[in-house]
C-alpha cells in the first residue's frame, strides 16, 4: 500500500513536469530541438575532417635568401618523410607547402608552413594564425612557441622526430659532421609578452565577458519585469519607452567596465599582459562591442516572458559565436570560405579588434571600421527590438 | 456632472472567447463605480481596455473626452492604476520605488512623502519590496496608482487575496479619496461588499456582458420585498436528488458551506409553506435565517452561481 502510494505520486510527479515542458511549444524548440540542432549542427562542423591540421610559421635565417620554399630544401629537411610512403610533401604555392602523415586509426596529420619573414610571422602568431614559428638557423632549427599552449606543444612533439636536423640544405656543399657541431633543434619558448597564448586568451575572454554579460543581464532584466508584469505597469505611466532600454544597457556597459578592467588588471599583474596599442581605440571598441551586444539583447528578449525560451534564444547567440568567433583558438583553422562570414560575427570583430590593439600595437585607424560595423549592428538590432517589443 | 470615462459598445474576443460582448458604460467625474462579476467575467479585459492597455476589437472608448489612439500621453498622465497583480523590482525599497514611478510624472520627494502617509506606509519607506506583505504591497500599489493625483483610477481587484483587516485599510485610504478630490474611480471586485462599501454606481457583470447597473439601492429595489431564507440542515449532507425539485420555491445550495438559500417575496404565506414542505420530507433543520437581499443574491438569482465561485 505504502510502496504503491509512493509510486502513483511519484508517477503523478514526473507526468506533471512532463507535460509542463511539452505543452509550450516555444520551449520544447528552444528547451529540446534547439540544442538537438545546435548539437547536429556543431558535430557535423567538427567532424566532418578527420584531418588535424596544425599552422606553423616556417622562417629561415640561414644562408638563403630568398624565403620561398624550393622543393630540395623542403625534401632535405623532411628526408625520412620522403621515403615513407605514408607521408605526403607537397608544395601549395610561393608561400607555403604541406607536409601530410597518414594514419588510418587516428586520421590524418597535416603541418600546413607558411614562409615569412620573422616579423610576418609573429604577427600571424599573435593573431593565433599559427601557434608556432619553425626557425631555420645555420645551427639547425628552432621552435619558438609558448610551451603552455597546447595546441603548440602537440604540434611540436608529434614535428620534431619527423624533422631530419643534421641533412644539409640542398645547394649547399656537404660537409661533415664535424663542421657543423652545433647542428641542432631547439625549443625557444615564446615569452615575449603579445607572443604567448595568454596574450591570446585575455582579448578573447574580455570580449566573451561582454556578450555573456549583455546577453544574458539584459535579457534576464527584461523577461524578469515582463513576468512580473512590471513593464506593463510602467508603460502605463508617460515612462519613456527608450529611457527604460537605455538605462538598462547604460547600467550593463558600467558593469562591464568594471568587470573588463579588473579582468585586464589582474592579467597584467600576474601574466604581464599589457595593452600594446591606443587606449582610446580600445575604449571605442569596448563600446562599439557593448552597444552590438545590448542591441541584440534587446532584440532578443524583446517578445518572451519565459525565462526558458529567453535562455534558449540567447543560448542560440552566444554558443555559435563562443565556438566559431576565435576567442579560445583561431578561426582561421576553420574552411576558407567560411573565415570571412565568421570574421564578421559580433563576437569576432570585438576579438579580433581587442586583440589587435592588446598584442598587434593596433590604433584607431586599424579598429575604426570594425567599432563602426558594430555601433551599426547595435543600432539596427536595438531599432527592431524596440519595433517589436512587447511590454504587456 | 461631466462624463469622464465612456465605453460604447465594446466587444473583446480572444480567440474564441468572447471576453467583453457589447458592454457601455458611462463614469462621471468624482463618480466611483464597481464591476462586479466572478472570475472570468471579462472584469480585467474591460478594465484594461480602459487602461490602453488592449484595445477593444470594436466600440469606442473616451476617457477625457479623448482616445487613446493619439493621445497616450495626455492620459498617462492624467490615470492612475494597478494591475490585478503586479510585483515590483525585489531589492528596491518602498522610497526608491515610489522615486522612481514619481520621476515619470515629473515629481519628486515631497510628493512621494505625502503618497506614503496617504498609505500608510511611512514605516515601510527603507524595505525592500520583496519583503512586504500582502497588505503592504497593495497599498504600495496604490500609492504608485496614486502618485501623480489622477484624475481617473483604475484599480483592477485591488483587494484580492487579502485578509479583512488589510481590505479595510485599502477601503479607508479609497473612501478619504472620495472625499477629498474629485478622482473619479473604476474598480473590479468580486467581493460585493467592496462594491457596497466604496462604489456610488454598480455594474455586474458575467461572460462579457452587463446583467445589472445601477446604485446599490436601484439594484436591490426590484422586487424590494424579497427576502432571503437562508438555511442549513443537521445532517451536513446535502439533501437528496429530489429535493431541488420538489421544494416549492427554487432553492439554491452551497455544497460548500453545507448551506441553502431561498427568495422569499411574501414571506409570510411561504415561510410557513417552506417549513411544511420541510416537515413532511423529515429534514432537521439546524438553523436558519432571514435576511435582506445582497449583491450575491441578486447575481445567484440572475446566473444560479455566486460570485465568489
Amino acid at each position: 500500500m505504502n510502496k504503491r502510494f509512493h509510486m502513483q505520486q511519484f508517477l503523478h510527479l514526473t507526468l506533471a513536469h512532463l507535460k509542463e515542458v511539452t505543452r509550450q511549444p516555444a520551449v520544447l524548440f528552444w528547451g529540446i530541438i534547439f540544442p538537438i540542432l545546435l548539437s547536429i549542427g556543431l558535430g557535423m562542423a567538427f567532424t566532418r575532417s578527420a584531418e588535424t591540421i596544425h599552422h606553423i610559421g616556417f622562417v629561415r635565417s640561414d644562408a638563403f635568401d630568398s624565403p620561398s620554399p624550393a622543393a630540395p630544401d623542403i625534401e632535405a629537411l623532411f628526408t625520412r618523410s620522403v621515403h615513407d610512403p605514408h607521408h605526403t610533401l607537397s608544395i601549395r604555392d610561393e608561400t607555403s607547402f604541406t607536409l601530410t602523415v597518414h594514419d588510418d586509426t587516428l586520421g590524418d596529420t597535416a603541418y600546413l608552413f607558411e614562409t615569412g619573414s620573422w616579423d610576418e610571422s609573429i604577427l600571424k602568431l599573435k593573431q593565433g594564425r599559427i601557434h608556432m614559428i619553425m626557425e631555420m638557423t645555420g645551427a639547425g632549427v628552432v621552435y619558438h612557441f609558448d610551451p603552455l599552449n597546447p595546441d603548440a606543444r602537440l604540434a611540436w612533439h608529434s614535428l620534431s622526430p619527423l624533422v631530419d636536423v643534421d641533412a644539409p640544405p640542398a645547394g649547399k656543399e656537404v660537409k661533415t659532421d664535424a663542421t657543423m657541431p652545433d647542428a641542432d633543434a631547439r625549443v625557444s619558448p615564446l615569452e615575449m609578452p603579445g607572443t604567448r597564448y595568454i596574450d591570446f586568451l585575455i582579448p578573447g575572454l574580455v570580449s566573451m565577458t561582454v556578450m555573456m554579460s549583455c546577453m544574458w543581464g539584459i535579457s534576464y532584466g527584461m523577461i524578469d519585469k515582463r513576468s512580473k508584469k512590471l513593464l506593463r505597469r510602467m508603460v502605463a505611466t508617460p515612462m519613456v519607452k527608450s529611457h527604460f532600454l537605455a538605462a538598462l544597457m547604460l547600467v550593463r556597459i558600467f558593469i562591464n567596465i568594471v568587470e573588463s578592467a579588473l579582468l585586464v588588471f589582474f592579467a597584467w599583474l600576474i601574466f604581464d599582459v599589457a595593452v600594446q596599442g591606443s587606449t582610446g581605440a580600445l575604449a571605442l571598441v569596448f563600446i562599439a562591442g557593448n552597444i552590438a551586444f545590448c542591441g541584440i539583447a534587446v532584440f532578443v528578449s524583446s517578445r518572451t516572458a519565459n525565462t526558458e525560451v529567453g535562455n534558449g534564444m540567447i543560448n542560440a547567440v552566444v554558443m555559435p559565436m563562443t565556438l566559431l568567433s576565435g576567442v579560445f583558438f583561431s578561426y582561421h583553422n576553420f574552411p576558407e570560405w567560411s573565415i570571412p562570414v565568421i570574421g564578421k560575427l559580433p563576437l569576432a570583430l570585438l576579438v579580433d579588434g581587442i586583440r589587435a590593439i592588446f598584442t598587434e600595437g593596433a590604433g584607431l585607424a586599424e579598429t575604426a571600421p570594425a567599432a563602426m560595423l558594430l555601433f551599426l549592428t547595435g543600432a539596427v538590432f536595438f531599432a527592431a527590438g524596440l519595433k517589436i517589443f512587447k511590454w504587456h | 456632472m461631466k462624463p469622464v470615462i465612456q465605453l460604447k459598445s465594446v466587444h473583446k474576443a480572444f480567440q474564441s472567447v468572447r471576453a467583453v460582448n457589447g458592454i457601455d458604460l458611462t463614469v462621471f467625474e468624482g463618480q466611483f463605480t464597481a464591476i462586479l462579476g466572478p472570475n472570468g467575467a471579462g472584469k480585467t479585459t474591460l478594465v484594461e481596455m480602459i487602461e490602453g492597455i488592449q484595445r477593444p476589437d470594436s466600440g469606442e472608448i473616451r476617457i477625457l473626452g479623448l482616445e487613446w489612439k493619439g493621445n497616450e500621453k495626455t492620459l498617462h498622465h492624467a490615470i492612475g492604476l494597478s494591475l490585478q497583480e503586479t510585483r515590483f523590482i525585489d531589492r528596491l525599497t518602498v522610497w526608491e520605488t515610489l522615486r522612481l514611478f514619481a520621476s515619470f510624472y515629473d515629481l519628486g520627494k515631497d510628493r512621494v512623502s505625502e503618497i506614503l502617509e496617504t498609505v500608510n506606509l511611512q514605516g515601510k519607506t527603507g524595505a525592500y519590496t520583496m519583503n512586504l506583505s500582502g497588505g503592504q504591497r497593495q497599498r504600495l500599489a496604490l500609492a504608485l496608482a496614486l502618485i501623480n493625483r489622477p484624475k481617473v483610477l483604475l484599480l483592477d481587484e485591488p483587494t484580492t487575496g487579502l485578509d479583512p483587516n488589510a481590505r479595510r485599510d485599502i477601503w479607508s485610504i479609497l473612501l478619504d479619496l472620495k472625499h477629498r478630490s474629485n478622482t473619479s474611480l473604476v474598480l473590479t471586485t468580486h467581493y460585493m461588499e467592496e462594491a457596497e462599501q466604496l462604489c456610488d454606481n454598480i455594474m455586474i457583470i458575467d461572460k462579457g456582458l452587463v446583467l445589472r447597473e445601477g446604485t446599490m439601492d436601484q439594484l436591490l429595489s426590484e422586487d424590494a420585498a424579497e427576502k432571503i431564507i437562508a438555511f442549513s440542515f443537521e445532517t451536513p449532507h446535502p439533501p437528496c436528488g429530489d429535493f431541488d425539485k420538489k421544494c416549492p420555491f427554487p432553492v439554491y445550495w452551497d455544497e460548500k458551506n453545507g448551506k441553502g438559500t431561498i427568495l422569499l417575496s411574501n414571506i409570510e404565506g411561504q415561510l410557513p409553506q417552506f417549513l411544511d414542505f420541510l416537515n413532511t420530507r423529515g429534514f432537521r433543520i439546524k438553523n436558519m435565517e432571514c435576511r435582506r437581499k445582497t449583491l450575491d443574491d441578486l447575481f445567484t438569482a440572475l446566473t444560479g452561481r455566486r460570485l465568489d465561485e
